[in-house]
């Protein structure tokens, strides 16, 4: 550090006893760091190590990551004793099209919110803050009956409309129009591109990094997606792959706890989006960080 | 809050004549609706129109046959609200039960996972420790991870042969059949002093048709478990805000109290403490809010379950109407547990507007914690 060297040298003495000191804290730190790496990791390290184990193995050694035998007959019954292939196609198809949705709404609504000037704007703006505070869990009953009501419950429609937009998504991209100069619009329209035009091949190139972070929480969301899919569909056919864990879990399996096979369905579950996480790690850290200042 | 001012200063008309060129302007009206169209039908159907609905039928007696605005569903009034809070019964038993269990969670849960966070902040913001990237993203990847999923590892874990078990047998302690234990700790605690059933004076009266025994009960085992899997999703996302917030804090000002002899407690107490305070009060009422909702976990592990020690409010209104088909008092329930949380909201946003005041903010995409620091 800059301010220590320019003091006055302590003496030797003083020195060395600092040094020992900072190598004690530091000793100290890497410790710390070290056990909650284990205490946040090791988790997963035990469902990776008794997903591969056999029952009897996994009852009495749950501790240890080393299955003995190594065995894959739980995953063997994941793809063959239970629906799992089906939900995760369905979780698949429902991913992919609610991540191509709300990009592209929520960029469209984030666009005229940040640039267009019509009337109603910053009332509408106003509201879409408003709706970001509305707790998800209330809405169970609520998006029942509405589903109910326009016929789309028990569909796909019902799993995928209504996550189409999300209004933290809308404020993610207004946010990054705004950032970006207006010049560069202005000369494509005194050019003679329509606005939609404008948006599409001169300003939505440009908003990439904003782009990328909301497909990636789209994808994150709608994969992990939970209570929506209970209260939107019941047919065993439409689960996608939590709704379908957690009727796996509650005993759809009929005898015994099958722990390697549940762990190891629930580890699939998991890949995708650790995947994602370890390539795209700082959108991530990125949207936390935002979410201290979205208030 | 200063992205009402942004808004404000994006709508202000714009100083001079350029902002007023009819010609290139005109159609951005019809444009704007245009553009906006999709998200207000979602956002308005399935936002703004459910909660008009619900409150609708939180008025009736729907069991969930037909349509609930038709003339044959039977209009209870205020019923469904009165039956939770002054009729003696089962459905205000539930209630009463499921608020206390919340409450309880929210005592644990939002400081544990406040105190966590800060800690690992710490750690991880020391600038005398290499590697601190991969640790702070191995905090952060529960946060990440599927809900039901994670459920599923921590149903593992504390099984009654799980790894819990396993790691409590190594130190000589007999764990607990975790999800089958409905005994609250509180009273645990008090049964090793010896007091094992109530005095009297607990045992008769308390509010709202649950005895002050009830009431003091704290959270079951059971509880515990959801409570520990909670705290270990939770802590990663607000740790990142808490590094956030101590990348805000100028080094300049530690290094001056370094000189000035302050030791590393004090320089936590009275100088990191005081400056992260928008911080942590973010972080409490987010937990807080955040804590009102547990549903998933409860849903997956528990169900309500043992003796409905886990059961919550978010749980009970989806069981009252997916599982005992009574709608109005489901959507009833949705509705106390809904202004709890706004309450919660506005509290935060209104402290929040006051910090944003003293600091304007600046872009959201500007990053705010280097990959190195």
């Amino acid at each position: 550090m800059a301010v220590l060297t320019d003091r006055p040298a302590a003496a030797p003495a003083r020195r060395d006893e600092r040094a020992a000191r900072t190598l004690a804290t530091r000793f100290l730190g890497y410790a710390t760091l070290v056990f909650f790496g284990l205490v946040f990791l090791y988790p997963f390290v035990i469902q990776i190590g008794n997903s591969l184990k056999t029952e009897p193995d996994a009852a009495a050694n749950p501790l240890s990551p080393f299955p003995d035998p190594l065995t894959l007959a739980g995953f063997e019954r994941i793809f063959a004793g239970t629906n799992f292939p089906l939900w995760l196609g369905n979780s698949l198809l429902v991913t992919v099209l609610v991540t191509v949705g709300r990009v592209f709404f929520d960029s469209l609504a984030g666009y005229a919110l940040a640039r267009l000037r019509f009337r109603g704007r910053s009332g509408l703006f106003a509201a879409v803050i408003a709706v970001m505070a509305v707790p998800g869990v209330v809405l169970l009953i609520p998006k029942f009956l509405v589903l109910n009501q326009l016929g789309i419950y028990n569909s796909y429609a019902g799993l995928v409309v209504p996550l189409l937009a999300d209004a933290a998504g809308v404020f993610i991209m207004k946010q990054f129009f705004e950032s970006i100069p207006v010049s560069v619009e202005e000369a494509a329209r005194i050019d003679g591109a329509s606005i939609f035009r404008t948006f599409w091949s001169v300003v939505l190139p440009m908003a990439k990094p904003a782009l990328i972070t909301l497909t990636i929480l789209s994808f994150q969301g709608s994969w992990n997606e939970f209570p929506h899919s209970l209260v939107s569909v019941q047919d065993p056919d439409l689960f996608t792959l939590p709704r379908g864990l957690a009727d796996l879990v509650s005993g759809s399996l009929g005898s015994g706890t099958q722990y390697p096979l549940k762990l190891g369905a629930a580890l699939l579950a998991t890949i995708p989006v650790a995947i994602i996480f370890v390539v795209f790690q700082r959108y991530f850290v990125r949207d936390a960080n935002d979410g201290s200042d979205k208030g | 809050m200063a992205t009402d001012t942004q808004a404000a200063v994006a709508t202000a008309p714009g100083p001079g004549p350029r902002r007023r060129r009819g010609g290139i302007r005109s159609n951005e009206n019809l444009a704007g609706w245009l553009f906006v169209t999709p998200v207000i039908a979602i956002l308005g159907l399935f936002l703004l129109l459910p909660i008009l609905m619900a409150l609708w039928v939180s008025l009736t007696d729907w069991n969930g046959q037909g349509s609930p605005f038709t003339g044959d569903v039977p209009f209870v009034g205020a019923h469904n609200y009165t039956q939770l809070f002054t009729e003696d019964g089962l459905a205000r038993r539930d209630f009463m039960t499921s608020i206390r269990n919340n409450i309880y969670y929210v005592t644990i849960v939002v400081p544990t996972q406040t105190v966590l966070a800060l800690g690992l902040a710490l750690i991880v913001n020391n600038r005398m420790l290499k590697g601190k990237s991969f640790f702070r993203s191995a905090f952060y990847f529960p946060s990440v991870t599927s809900s039901v999923a994670i459920s599923v590892v921590f149903l593992f874990l504390f099984a009654n042969s799980g790894a819990v078990n396993a790691l409590l047998g190594v130190v000589g302690i007999d764990g607990p059949e975790w999800f089958a234990d409905s005994r609250g700790v509180l009273h645990l605690l008090l049964g090793v002093v010896g007091v094992d059933s109530p005095p009297a004076a607990l045992a008769d009266g308390g509010p709202f048709g649950l005895t002050w025994w009830d009431w003091l009960a704290g959270p079951s085992v059971a509880m515990i478990s959801i409570i520990t899997l909670v705290v270990w999703t939770t802590s990663g996302t607000f740790m990142l805000m808490f590094l956030a917030g101590l990348q805000n804090v100028p080094v300049t000002l530690d290094e001056a109290s370094t000189l000035d002899g302050a030791s590393r407690w004090q320089r936590f107490r009275h100088v990191t403490l005081p400056l992260l305070r928008p911080t942590t009060f973010l972080v409490l009422t987010l937990g807080m809010i955040g804590s009102w909702q547990v549903f998933d976990q409860v849903y997956v592990m528990s169900q309500g379950d043992p003796a409905k020690t886990t059961l919550t409010p978010a749980y009970l209104s989806y069981r009252t109407a997916f599982r005992d088909f009574d709608y109005g008092s489901g959507a009833a329930i949705s509705f106390v547990l809904f202004l709890i949380i706004i309450v919660l909201t506005v509290i935060q946003r209104r402290a929040l507007a006051e910090r944003d005041t003293d600091r304007p903010r600046r872009g959201w995409w500007r990053r705010r914690v280097p990959e190195r620091s």
